[in-house]
């Protein structure tokens, strides 16, 4: 494979301006297909969830799925779109093993909704509005497995096996207009657009939004205008994104490999590119043609979507807080920088914090635990995070700090003991006896012990070397097992000295 | 005891349900007829192998005392673009040869629901793309009355059949004419409902907004009583109307009264009639001889002006052809039918599918396909596709219009009797062109009968009568037509059909 | 007059996936000349004025609840593969990309 010429990026950026699209397709988590009734599952036995309409049958029909329309609505909606007073589907026609009837049912000129836009932060808290030009309905295509090629990709592949559960699963597209003005942040308003998708999908409840398992896919469009002019470049369309990661580095790398092209004195061929994980780059596919003949016309077999209004205000209403608002409500309540938040954010914590901050801990002692000791722990188990305790044990483990039964120190040992399911820290801290022992007597007498044991300290304390204390403090605490408030310890020990 | 295939679907049942004859008897009988005759013939491209077994337990049910269907035990004929789960399904096209669909159409579960006993799978164009069943890749049906031609097409295997008295009904298709012409060179009834009353589910598509599946039979009751079982809305068909439809049998025998014919006001459209030559003059003689029988019996006739049928024929070979390229991409040779592997270089499932096609369609559908590629492709829809879309509007308008001044329009619905087999199978504009008459019912989507109106006196080849009436109204059809096929069974004394020259039978 | 040239005719054959020999070829653009002319006539009343139907029986709105509706079985599905392996349809390697 012959190796693309990289051009600096920042030198990139210098003399062209990247300009931006993408196409995010969303699967939906509808029960059913989009025109048939076959159950809408992920990882059955092949083919054993088809019918003549999806497998694409002589004398097959389709049949809305409501829900999918709903969805659809949802989705535009909240993505600030317009919704279409009537819409149609069309056919859009092509040849491929894995298109049971040869053509795909998809939107063409009427898309269900159009005209919204996503407003994205950046990390640097640079705001950028992307618009959206349309969302639509279609279906999609069956999964097609290659067999015999080395790489278990089509080239070199002795045959192809097709299998048509996926066949016919509804998809909404999302294409926005295109992106000027992202800059050096090219890279990154891919990812948080995406990640922005990806939010308002889940909190709508529409898709699984797992873009590991393909519920989500991003085809990225990158093209460079020499700085100065106004025709755009030529664009190409990089397929195969699964993670948010990779839309970041893809765009990136066409940046830089356009880039290096059009300095060389080249030209950009018009084409699909295909992602590369492991290596981190891009590589030609199938030449890409605007004029690429899908012979669209509106599907005669279904009847048009005219969405009455009041329906579109009832589902307005159950459109949850843009994801984006709530973020920056939170953050504000709860009184973090953004560089906490953000930790919160990318920890994926962001609900339990809401959930354990609902259950009397303060922000700040959620975040603590949550992104810390939490965390850690997960991380070295090798389980998600939010698995591991509930909201209201982390509020309950910060009230029993708060109110001077646990020492920090003490309350990871607790948090153990509910991490390996010994009951709540309430019930942790009797069954393993952690409290802090607030009586004085007995943190006296564990003092006298000490400094019996290290009758030299007192000496020192009484001539004024107050640090000398430590070690009384360091004995007392390792008596006590930790169960004691070494401040307490502390103003005990100089008391006694005193005396 | 009488000849049961001489008897009417409404005959047998009567006979069926006073336990006069059993199913078995009838099915027995049109499977001998069938075998008698089919040889010449060939309406058949399946015969049933147990449709004595179905037959039989429908005798068992009703002499158990179970209450059955009007037409429970009576055989039927299906046509072969129709899923049946126990025939093969080949639309009459190589490429689905041999194919077993693993369901039934839903016009044919309600068949088989209804207690009716499946006979056999009936010839026609391939694809349901022609005018006279020499498409059909598996050889022509000869039409009954003159061997040496066509029954018209695409349905000629269903027309020919009953006409052949192999069934006494059958259901068959029409995008463009396909029951109602097969029906008038046959001298035989058929019937294409309001587009969207019977379901199309399980209905291989050929152009998806002008398809509809229908009864064929002898008369104009026997049709009512299978469009009675097959019609309703089906949910497997987002184009099927809702709507509760009264009874078509029951129209049927009201209307055969004649009365309706007193206060009938019958339109007869200019551009359909024949005034402006194109038509055999047997063909127009008949028709004005119809006319005048129907004022004679008090209907009032009203000339009508539908200027857009000029453009019908045009706008139909456009639409058709658009939307059945697209409907016939899926014969691809991946889940189904055949798979051809092509001579020399890589064997790639693109060039599977590409040699596969060109072995499994033939000219006329290739033909299609090509223009309707051709009429959707990029920069010609507008004027194309999108431009005889139009017309369908202005067609539309122009049945508005007449359906105000009368409550049924008429017309021949051939220009022509049946023609010779090869005469015209060359000439495929020439061909296009006997669809003139039934073309615009198919675009505006109301629903048209043909029924027999006499025999051609320079060739004695029947004649057949097209009445159209505004969408929803095909209970208006059954009662019109009835009482017309009275008004003519009486004024001859006798059906059309008895006089079609005897078949040879093949000694058994 | 009407564009049908026999390279225009190859080039829908492509589109159609349709392999024709050189005869069909010369056949079918002298056919489809004819046709075309005759039919072209419809942009003559197809003015902008008039609107387009597409079903002849206007319906909106007609859904299905997102029910599972039983599927065909494994073996029926397969029932028609000219080629499987599996449960699986078998086809020759694929020289096009996805789209």
């Amino acid at each position: 494979m012959r190796t693309d010429k990289l051009l600096d990026f920042d030198k990139a950026i210098e003399l062209y301006e990247p300009v931006l699209g993408f196409e995010v397709h969303v699967e939906l988590n509808t029960k059913t297909k989009m025109f048939c009734g076959c159950a809408n599952a992920f990882g059955q036995g092949a083919n054993t969830n088809t019918c003549p309409t999806c497998l694409g049958l002589p004398g097959g029909l389709p049949q809305v799925n409501k829900k999918a329309i709903e969805s659809s609505i949802r989705l535009g909606l909240a993505l600030g779109c317009e919704i279409a007073e009537n819409c149609r589907f069309a056919r859009k026609q092509y040849f491929y093993p894995d298109l049971a009837k040869d053509f795909q049912t998809s939107q063409y000129d009427e898309p269900i909704a159009f005209d919204g836009s996503v407003t994205i932060e950046l990390d640097s808290g640079r705001e950028v509005t992307v618009l959206i030009e349309r969302a639509h309905m279609e279906e999609d295509a069956g999964k097609l497995t290659h067999v015999g090629g080395a790489t278990g990709r089509i080239q070199g592949a002795d045959y192809s096996l097709v299998d048509f559960n996926r066949g016919g699963v509804p998809l909404v597209e999302i294409v926005t207009k295109i992106i000027e003005g992202a800059d050096a942040d090219a890279p990154e308003v891919g990812r948080a657009y995406v990640a922005a998708i990806r939010d308002i999908v889940r909190s709508l409840g529409v898709s699984n939004a797992r873009m590991e398992e393909g519920n989500i896919r991003c085809d990225a469009n990158v093209s460079l205008r020499r700085r100065g002019t106004t025709e755009l470049g030529t664009r190409t369309e990089t397929k195969n994104v699964n993670s948010l990661r990779s839309v970041e580095r893809a765009v990136r790398y066409e940046i830089q490999r356009q880039a290096a092209i059009l300095e060389a004195g080249g030209t950009i061929t018009q084409e699909t590119r295909h992602w590369h994980e492991d290596s981190g780059t891009t590589s030609a596919g199938r030449p890409k043609s605007d004029a690429d003949d899908y012979r669209y016309f509106p599907e005669p077999d279904l009847v048009p979507v005219a969405p009455s209004r009041e329906w579109v205000e009832e589902l307005r209403a159950t459109l949850p807080e843009p994801p984006a608002a709530r973020r920056t409500r939170l953050r504000e309540a709860w009184g973090f920088t953004k560089l906490e938040f953000q930790d919160v954010v990318n920890g994926g914590l962001l609900d339990v914090v809401e959930e354990t901050v609902a259950a009397g801990a303060s922000p700040a002692d959620a975040r603590k635990w949550w992104t810390g000791e939490l965390t850690r722990i997960a991380n070295a188990q090798g389980v998600a995070v939010e698995t591991l305790v509930t909201p209201a044990d982390v509020a309950q483990l910060s009230a029993l700090i708060a109110n001077g039964d646990l020492t920090d120190r003490l309350a990871r040992q607790v948090l153990e003991g509910v991490v390996a399911g010994e009951g709540s820290p309430a019930e942790v801290v009797e069954k393993r006896g952690l409290k802090v022992v607030s009586d004085d007597a007995a943190l006296i007498a564990a003092i006298d012990e000490a400094l019996a044991a290290q009758p030299d300290v007192l000496a020192k304390i009484k001539d004024g070397k107050v640090q000398a204390a430590g070690a009384v403090i360091g004995a007392v605490m390792k008596a006590m097992k930790g169960q004691a408030d070494a401040a307490r310890v502390r103003e005990l020990v100089l008391e006694r000295a005193a005396q | 005891m009488t000849d049961l295939t001489r008897l009417t679907a409404a005959e047998l049942a009567e006979k069926l349900a006073a336990r006069e004859i059993s199913s078995v008897e009838a099915t027995q009988a049109h499977l001998d007829r069938i075998a008698a005759v089919d040889g010449d013939v060939h309406a058949f491209l399946h015969v049933s192998d147990h449709a004595l077994e179905t037959a039989l337990a429908i005798d068992q049910r009703r002499a158990a005392g179970e209450q059955l269907g009007e037409l429970a035990g009576v055989p039927v004929a299906i046509k072969d673009v129709l899923a049946t789960n126990d025939m093969p399904s080949t639309s009459g096209s190589k490429i689905l040869e041999g194919w077993l669909p693993p369901y039934d159409a839903t016009v044919v579960a309600r068949l088989r629901e209804a207690g009716l006993v499946p006979l056999g799978k009936t010839n026609m164009d391939e694809f349901a793309m022609g005018s006279s069943t020499e498409h059909s890749a598996y050889g022509p049906t000869h039409n009954p009355w003159d061997l040496a031609r066509t029954p018209g097409g695409s349905g000629g295997g269903s027309s020919a059949a009953v006409a052949a008295f192999e069934a006494p009904i059958a259901l068959g298709s029409d995008t463009g004419g396909s029951i109602r012409q097969p029906a008038a060179v046959t001298g035989s009834v058929g019937v294409k409902p309001t587009y969207g009353g019977v379901s199309r589910y399980g209905a291989i598509a050929l152009a998806s907004s002008l398809d509809q599946v229908g009864p064929v039979s002898r008369t104009v009751l026997d049709a009512g009583l299978l469009h009675d079982v097959i019609g309703g809305h089906d949910p497997l068909d987002s184009t099927s109307l809702t709507d509760q439809w009264p009874s078509m049998a029951a129209a049927a025998r009201k209307g055969a009264t004649g009365d309706l014919l007193k206060r009938l006001r019958v339109g007869v459209v200019k551009e359909l009639s024949g005034a402006d030559g194109g038509f055999q003059a047997g063909v127009k003689q008949r028709f004005d001889e119809t006319v005048a029988a129907l004022t004679a019996a008090g209907a009032e006739i009203v000339e009508v002006a539908a200027p857009s049928f000029e453009y019908a024929v045009a706008a139909y070979y456009l639409i058709l052809p658009a939307e059945a390229s697209s409907n016939l991409a899926r014969m691809d040779s991946v889940r189904f039918g055949l798979r051809v592997k092509p001579e020399g270089g890589p064997v790639t499932v693109e060039r599977v599918m590409s040699a596969t096609r060109d072995a499994g369609f033939g000219a006329e559908v290739k033909r299609r396909i090509i223009l309707g590629t051709y009429a959707l492709s990029a920069g010609y829809y507008d004027a194309y596709y999108g431009s005889a879309q139009k017309v369908r509007t202005l067609i539309q308008q122009d049945f508005a219009k007449a359906f105000a001044q009368a409550d049924v329009l008429i017309s021949p619905a051939a220009p022509t009797t049946a023609f010779e087999l090869g005469s015209l199978v060359n000439d495929p504009l020439a061909m296009y062109l006997n669809d003139v008459t039934t073309i615009p019912a198919n675009l505006a989507g109301i629903p048209g009968m043909a029924i027999p109106m006499g025999l051609a006196p320079e060739d004695g080849l029947p004649v057949g009568l097209q009445l159209l009436a505004p969408a929803r109204e095909d209970a208006r059809l059954y009662e019109a037509g009835a009482a017309i096929e009275t008004l003519l069974t009486d004024s001859w004394g006798h059906s059309l059909l008895s006089q079609a020259p005897a078949l040879k039978e093949v000694a058994r | 007059m009407s564009e049908i040239s026999t390279e225009l005719v190859r080039h829908l054959a492509g589109l159609a996936r349709i392999d024709l020999s050189d005869s069909e070829l010369e056949s079918l653009t002298g056919e489809l000349a004819q046709i075309v002319d005759s039919i072209a006539k419809v942009s003559e009343v197809a003015t902008p004025d008039v609107p387009a139907t597409s079903h002849p029986i206007p319906l909106t709105n007609v859904f299905r609840e997102d029910e599972v509706r039983p599927s065909l079985t494994v073996e029926q599905a397969l029932s028609g593969a000219p080629e499987r392996e599996g449960d699986r349809f078998k086809v020759a390697s694929i020289l096009d990309e996805e789209q």
